[in-house]
């Protein structure tokens, strides 16, 4: 439950992105967020929105976009799609598996003016 | 400030060190990024959309970078040490210090949210040891373990970083360590790697500590590894005891291993 510290280092990339192209606000904020990962989303929004004030995104929309978990069974040699860690395959049932996707934590898009 | 754990930012102190020290002759490096910009114009409200594509953790990901080298460059072996709080970290690393200080080069950085009585405690063996209090942060983050190394002129040895007892937080902050190992008591659930998977999917090893009391309880030690590697299938796993020693020589062993591991990749 670090999202207040994940929401400063978004709000330093914001202001880092604004001082690069000069622009004068952030209306809508767009993350990825792998379902895999160490982040809650409610507690990312409650965060933004106390972490975003006085900074040129106060009042933007926080976006979360949620990437699905894919992890590689070693025992089908498939991907396959799992909802959180410690998943079975749902081909075999086994728990040989390699996360590949689901850990993403990004800045994808600002919308700006 | 999180209304779940408490965490916040802005208030770290490190042990006797002015917060505001920088570390002259290795200057953090800049983040790199690269980005193709897309712009979709909307004249009505003149609102354009920019593509960023960056981690959120970018700066504290270059920042563990940087760490790691300048952990490489010094032939030092750094290992984050985590748990939940009353695992028997401080215990188990006391008396690890303890059997490895007549024969290796041993230095340890506290993290705790306030007291330096951890700290206290490692000293009382002879190691080097600072204290970092997050205040209200509940994990290390890279910048404050590039502040403590910088005042521990440490080198040719293994550095154990005892993060903040906090099963969450630490999984998703690089330090840039070699590896991170878990603490899990046999007073605490066996089910313990399934609620925190990320922790445990993030550690190269599992210490299964206070085993000595395993008569006395109804845990089912292997039910736990179990467990661990349900999230981790490459996890390794040693049960010790602080207490009677049980395990001890087989961890030390595997520290023998991961030095030898991290002075062939250096």
């Amino acid at each position: 439950m670090h999202e207040i510290a994940l929401c400063n280092s978004l709000v330093g990339l914001i202001r880092d992105q604004q001082r690069e192209r000069g622009f004068a606000r952030v209306r809508r904020v767009i993350v990825e967020v792998g379902v895999l990962g160490h982040v809650d989303p409610h507690a990312l929004d409650f965060a933004f929105e106390v972490e975003a004030k006085d900074s040129p995104a106060q009042d933007a929309v926080l976006e979360i976009r949620e990437i699905e978990g894919r992890a590689w069974c070693m025992d089908c040699s498939e991907l396959v799609s799992i909802a959180k860690r410690g998943d079975a395959c749902p081909g075999c049932g086994g728990y040989g598996m390699i996360v590949e996707q689901g850990e993403e934590l990004r800045l994808k898009e600002l919308e700006v003016i | 400030m999180c209304g779940v754990c408490g965490c916040g930012e802005g208030e770290t102190r490190l042990e006797a060190v002015a917060a505001t020290h920088t570390h002259g002759s290795h200057p953090p490096p800049a983040a790199g990024h690269t980005h193709a910009e897309v712009v979709r114009d909307d004249p009505a409200q003149r609102a354009h959309l920019v593509s960023v594509e960056r981690d959120i953790l970018s700066k504290n990901d270059a920042l563990a970078a940087h760490n790691r080298s300048h952990f490489n460059s010094h032939r030092v072996l750094a290992l984050n040490l985590v748990s939940s709080p009353g695992a028997g970290k401080t215990t188990l690393l006391v008396e690890t210090l303890e059997r490895l200080l007549p024969d290796n080069t041993v230095a340890v950085i506290e993290g705790d949210q306030e007291t330096s009585a951890d700290a206290d405690r490692i000293r009382a063996t002879g190691a080097p040891a600072i204290q970092v209090n997050t205040g209200k942060g509940c994990h290390l983050d890279a910048a404050m373990i590039d502040q403590a190394f910088g005042q521990l002129h440490f080198h040719d040895g293994i550095l154990f970083i005892e993060n903040v007892g906090n099963l969450v937080c630490p999984a998703g902050f690089d330090l840039g360590e070699a590896h991170k190992v878990v603490i899990a008591s046999v007073t605490e659930g066996e089910d313990k790697p399934l609620k925190y998977p990320n922790m445990f999917a993030a550690s190269s090893l599992m210490l299964v500590s206070k085993v000595d009391l395993l008569p006395h309880l109804d845990f089912d030690v292997e039910l736990l590894i179990a467990n661990a590697r349900r999230v981790n299938p490459a996890i390794a796993v040693i049960q010790v005891s602080a207490s009677n020693g049980e395990g001890m020589e087989r961890w030390l062993h595997w520290l023998d291993g991961a030095v030898a591991m991290a002075s062939a990749s250096a």
